[in-house]
């Protein structure tokens, strides 16, 4: 019973995983990973991508109740491979072909014989790139920190 | 009063190019591109994501571009654009907490953890019109400085809160209704995830002249900024075919948290009090104008004596909307030609009124102004 929430908890994270790295890929490192990946299963699309928009909540003070802040642009997408697995995407953006190359990919990340591969050309190049970047980000922002330092009083100065 | 009146259609075509050719201005002056206004002119798209109600930077660039640089009318382009949309639903709550910050003051505490980050900011510049401003541009980019661990920076009201020193927000019951401005008009009076959502899409300088006005004592409140900050944040959403959140990507935010003069009960020891800012991209000005009139509408909650405009939410919310304001004003543009007909006429009879009784008065024949010429 545990063994089995822990396996579906894990297939979550897994695919949670990888879902958050297609949300942060180019167009261009979505395509390339998908077209490296050599011959694919056939794959219907169950929905076409479709852009439309998501209403974005905030929280009243940072952590009281939701409110509704604004929306923003969406695009999602899902195909169905022959044995009834289904990826889907939702990217931020108005991204169609992205969206469509996101969701094959979320549908063959299900597959023990494609994760490995996945990982190696999706996951692990797009994780690098955008934790380099962000190392930056952080650098330039630590960079403007503020060290306060007490200036000498003027009557504890010698006479 | 409007009547169809049928003509001008040459004429509306010919005001069209000629809007085109201004728009393009010099064609010896090289186009400028979307990607360039997203890049250099990013507060300019941050404003029009803001009041457009719709994160989406290229669309706000291309609107900009389309408006020529007129950012209300690039807010109206977005605001008719979102419409032909359908709506996937809504957002898990954006977790401000958890902000990549890029920039983060108080002016509260000089030292609290985290540590004031001043990030990209026009605060200490001199304000001189400098000719070449990529000139401070740095030859290389920032590196070998360890930025330590990505930890999260604690909110300062968190801080505050531990003491007990600042009011709580209220409990979060996320499977309540939130209140939704898109889907059903504004009626009052507004709750206030109602006043945040118009806020949030509301004219920044309309929000920055009420804010202003608290300032100078039309309802003071003794606000400080007790956190300002600014980065990314990672947004989420749960469909319900998947049952889990998924990412979607990361969006920029400006959050400004005020601390406020007290409040205390016969039950409650006094404590600060709060007004909250929330806005797409960039845009200090307008979170702070924003959690100075979050603070002021909540008056009568707080059971404090409504006295000014900032504290009207009718007034305030009613006239928030720079899209309907400018609709409504600019409407004044079209033919009136039988309205204006209809006061023609009555301001000629006034008029004809008006010389008959003066006539009369000139004959010394009106009783009423009779005791007066018999003082003279």
């Amino acid at each position: 019973m545990t063994g089995a929430a822990d396996q579906m908890a894990n297939e979550v994270a897994q695919r949670t995983t990888l879902l958050r790295i297609c949300s942060e890929a180019t167009d261009l490192e979505l395509a390339n990973a998908l077209q490296a990946l050599g011959d694919l299963p056939a794959m219907t699309e169950i929905r076409p991508p479709e852009v439309g928009l998501t209403m974005l909540r905030g929280r009243m003070g940072g952590d009281g109740p939701p409110f509704n802040l604004g929306e923003a642009t969406v695009t999602r997408a899902a195909v169905r491979l022959g044995t009834g697995v289904t990826g889907m995407s939702y990217l931020l953006g108005r991204r169609p072909e992205a969206a469509r190359t996101a969701a094959r990919i979320d549908a063959l990340g299900q597959l023990s014989a494609y994760r490995p591969l996945i990982d190696e050309l999706l996951v692990q190049p797009v994780g690098n790139r955008l934790s380099s970047e962000r190392l930056i980000e952080r650098a330039e922002a630590a960079s403007t920190k503020v060290d306060f330092f007490t200036l000498v009083r003027g009557e504890d100065q010698p006479p | 009063m409007y009547v169809a009146v049928k003509g001008g259609e040459k004429a509306i075509a010919a005001a069209h190019e000629l809007l085109a050719k201004e728009r393009r201005g010099d064609p010896a002056v090289p186009e400028i591109s979307s990607a360039q206004i997203s890049e250099q002119l990013s507060l300019g798209v941050d404003r029009v994501m803001s009041e457009g109600s719709l994160y989406d930077r290229e669309l706000a660039a291309l609107a900009i571009k389309q408006a020529r640089g007129d950012l209300i009318e690039a807010i109206f382009l977005v605001r008719a654009y979102r419409t032909t949309l359908p709506r996937f639903g809504y957002s898990q709550p954006l977790d401000t907490s958890n902000m990549a910050v890029r920039r983060r003051i108080s002016a509260t505490f000089k030292d609290l953890p985290g540590g004031q980050i001043l990030g990209p900011t026009f605060d200490y510049t001199h304000r001189l019109i400098d000719p070449s401003p990529s000139a401070a541009l740095p030859s290389e980019p920032v590196t070998g400085l360890d930025p330590g661990p990505a930890d999260p920076i604690p909110h300062v009201a968190t801080l505050l809160r531990s003491d007990g020193l600042i009011e709580a927000n209220a409990d979060h019951d996320d499977s309540k209704p939130v209140g939704d401005l898109t889907r059903e008009p504004l009626s009052f009076p507004a709750s206030r995830d109602l006043r945040l959502q118009s806020l949030a899409r509301g004219d920044e300088g309309f929000l920055l002249a009420l804010g202003y006005s608290t300032q100078r004592g039309y309802a003071r409140t003794h606000p400080f900024v007790g956190e300002l900050r600014m980065g990314e944040v990672d947004v989420e959403i749960a469909p319900e075919e998947l049952g889990f959140a998924v990412p979607l990507g990361r969006i920029t935010l400006t959050e400004c948290e005020m601390v406020n003069q007290f409040k205390g009960t016969a039950e409650h020891p006094p404590e600060f009090t709060r007004g909250y800012g929330l806005i797409f991209g960039q845009s200090e000005r307008k979170a702070m104008a924003m959690a100075l009139v979050d603070r002021s509408l909540r008056a009568r909650e707080l059971g404090e004596e409504l006295k000014a405009p900032s504290q009207d939410e009718e007034f305030v919310l009613s006239h928030a909307d720079n899209v309907q304001a400018t609709g409504f004003v600019e409407h004044l543009k079209l033919p009136h030609y039988v309205d204006f007909q209809a006061e023609l006429i009555l301001l000629r009879q006034l008029r004809r009124e008006h010389t008959e009784a003066m006539a009369q008065k000139d004959a010394g024949t009106s009783p009423a102004i009779e005791p007066k010429a018999a003082a003279e």
